[in-house]
Order: C-alpha cells, then structure tokens, then sequence
C-alpha cells in the first residue's frame, strides 16, 4: 500500500486528500482568472447591447437559434458524460472512465463541427465584421459591432474547446495506460471542473448571442 | 490545509447525476420558449435568470463544490463577486449618464 501511495503521492504533500485538495485548489483559481478574461467579453457585450438594442436584435435573428440550441443540448450532454467519466474514476473503473472519456469528446466534436458549419453560413453571408460585411438596414456599423463580439465570445470559447479535446486525449492515454486508481484521478477531477466551466460559458451565450429578439 | 477527513469523493449517484442533466434540458426549453414572449426588457430578464440557475446547478453538483472545501467556495465565489462589482460599477456609469 506505501509503495503504491508513494508513486502517486508527490513528495511536498502529507497525505493523497491534502494533494487532491491543493489541485482543486489550483484549477479553482485558474477557474477564476477565466471567468475575469470571459467577463470582460460578456461587459463588452452587455455595454454594446445597451447602447444599440436594435441592432443587436436584428443581429441575432440572422444566427439559428435552433442550431444553437442543438449545439446547447449538446454541450450539457457531454458535462453530463464527463461527471460520469469522474464518477467511473472514483469508482476505479478504467474501461467506464475511458468509455465516457471518448464520448464527452466525441460530443465535443460535435459542437465544433456544427459550429464550424455555422461560422461558413457566416461568411458566405457577408456577416464577418471587416471589409466586406454586409447588412441590410440603417443599423449596419452597429450590427458589425454584435458579430465582432459574436467572433470573438464564440471564437474564443471554441478555442477552450479544442484545448479541451487535447487535454481529454492526454487523459484517455493516462487511463489506458493505468495511470489512475481509485486513490488517484485528481487529472480527471479537474479536467472535469474545466470542462464544466466551458459549458457555463455556452450556457449564458446562447440566449446572449441566439435568443434576441428573433421573429415573433 | 489538510484535510485527511475530507472525502474527495462525492456522495452523487449516476441517477442524480442523469436527473440533474434531465433538469437542465427542461430549463434549456424553458429559456428557447421564454424567448417566444414578449415581455419586453424582461426578456432579459427571464433569459439571464435561467442561465444563472443553469450554471449553479452545474457548479454546485457536476463540479462537487456542494461537497468540497469552504476554501473553494470562497475562490468560486469571488470570481464571480468581481464580475458582480465589474458589471454593476460600470452600469453605474452607462445608465446614469444623461
């Protein structure tokens, strides 16, 4: 039992609960420091849609809002997947912990393929803010603004995505590779806060961004 | 901060965990349906309230912080008190300009 605590036990930690807790710990502040990088993006928007509702209502009916909510139901599917990734790690479970590991990234990829397919709607629609965008109406500079911060909130969450994907791979070769026990899966743990964390992100910018004013 | 009585692992079931996930799809309806009425600046309103519950649920039980640490209480929650103060201090400004 020593031997096996002392591979996993990192030398400046007394004990495994003390390791676990200083992770969480850890992610938790980093957690926070995305949620002030994420938060200046969400008090740009919620200056520019004070200013100029109407265009960012006429804005947000040319996004589907259905895709948008495929893409939500999608998102939550794959938090609820990866709690049962951490529920099959405490549990010690290797084949359920890599089985729902892939599946969360399995809908991980999902929700960047639909996006991906979103974003071309938007550039064959000259709705990309720069040089050739186009809209119909008195409110185009002001509507240029809502798809600057469209690109930039949806960009950057896509972003965290795929780093997502790229940590969840590292984590399924780990647990192939026995790399977690039922006294150690802290990388799962805090894979999962992250994750999670994504997920909230989406959840305030789908009405944000999808569910303005479209057609009554 | 050791906490050698502390049980990092949660008492969640997978049927809570597939209920909760249940309840978040009914409040995603919930939020798509709201936006069907008119309710004026209450859109709004309605649209942040879901989301804000939205995001508690996933906070307090897929990321445990029901069962961990006060420690992590307070750093979750100070995240979000600055945003808190960031949001507020600024429509301070915008909505008593003129």
């Amino acid at each position: 039992m020593s031997d096996s605590h002392s591979s996993i036990l990192s030398h400046q930690f007394e004990t495994l609960d003390q390791q676990r807790a200083s992770a969480e710990f850890g992610m938790w502040l980093f957690l926070v420091t995305e949620v002030l990088f994420f938060g200046g993006l969400f008090v740009s928007y919620a200056v520019y849609r004070y200013l100029y509702p109407v265009a960012f209502a006429e804005s947000s009916q040319t996004l589907d809002m259905w895709l948008g909510c495929f893409n939500t139901f999608v998102l939550l599917t794959s938090s609820l997947t990866m709690a049962l990734a951490v529920h099959a790690a405490e549990a010690g479970d290797k084949r359920k912990l890599i089985r729902f590991l892939l599946f969360t990234m399995f809908l991980g990829t999902v929700f960047l393929v639909i996006k991906g397919f979103e974003y071309h709607h938007k550039f064959e629609h000259h709705l990309v803010p720069g040089a050739h965008f186009e809209f119909e109406g008195p409110e185009k500079e002001h509507a240029q603004i809502f798809f600057f911060l469209y690109f930039v909130m949806t960009g950057i969450h896509g972003l965290h995505m795929i780093i997502g994907l790229g940590v969840l791979s590292v984590l399924i070769l780990m647990a192939y590779n026995d790399r977690f026990s039922k006294e150690y899966f802290n990388p799962i743990h805090i894979t999962g806060l992250y994750w999670h964390f994504v997920d909230i992100v989406w959840i305030f910018l789908y009405p944000f961004l999808y569910l303005i004013g479209h057609p009554k | 901060m050791s906490h050698d009585t502390a049980a990092p692992h949660s008492p969640l079931t997978i049927t809570f965990y597939v209920k909760l996930y249940i309840g978040l799809l009914v409040l995603l309806l919930a939020t798509v349906g709201a936006s069907y009425l008119h309710l004026g600046p209450f859109n709004f309103a309605v649209a942040f309230t879901i989301a804000v519950i939205k995001a508690l649920l996933v906070i307090l039980y897929f990321m445990h912080v029901r069962f961990t640490e006060k420690l992590i209480w307070l750093t979750a929650g100070a995240g979000f008190l600055w945003l808190a103060y960031f949001l507020g201090l600024l429509f301070n400004d915008y909505l008593f300009r003129w």
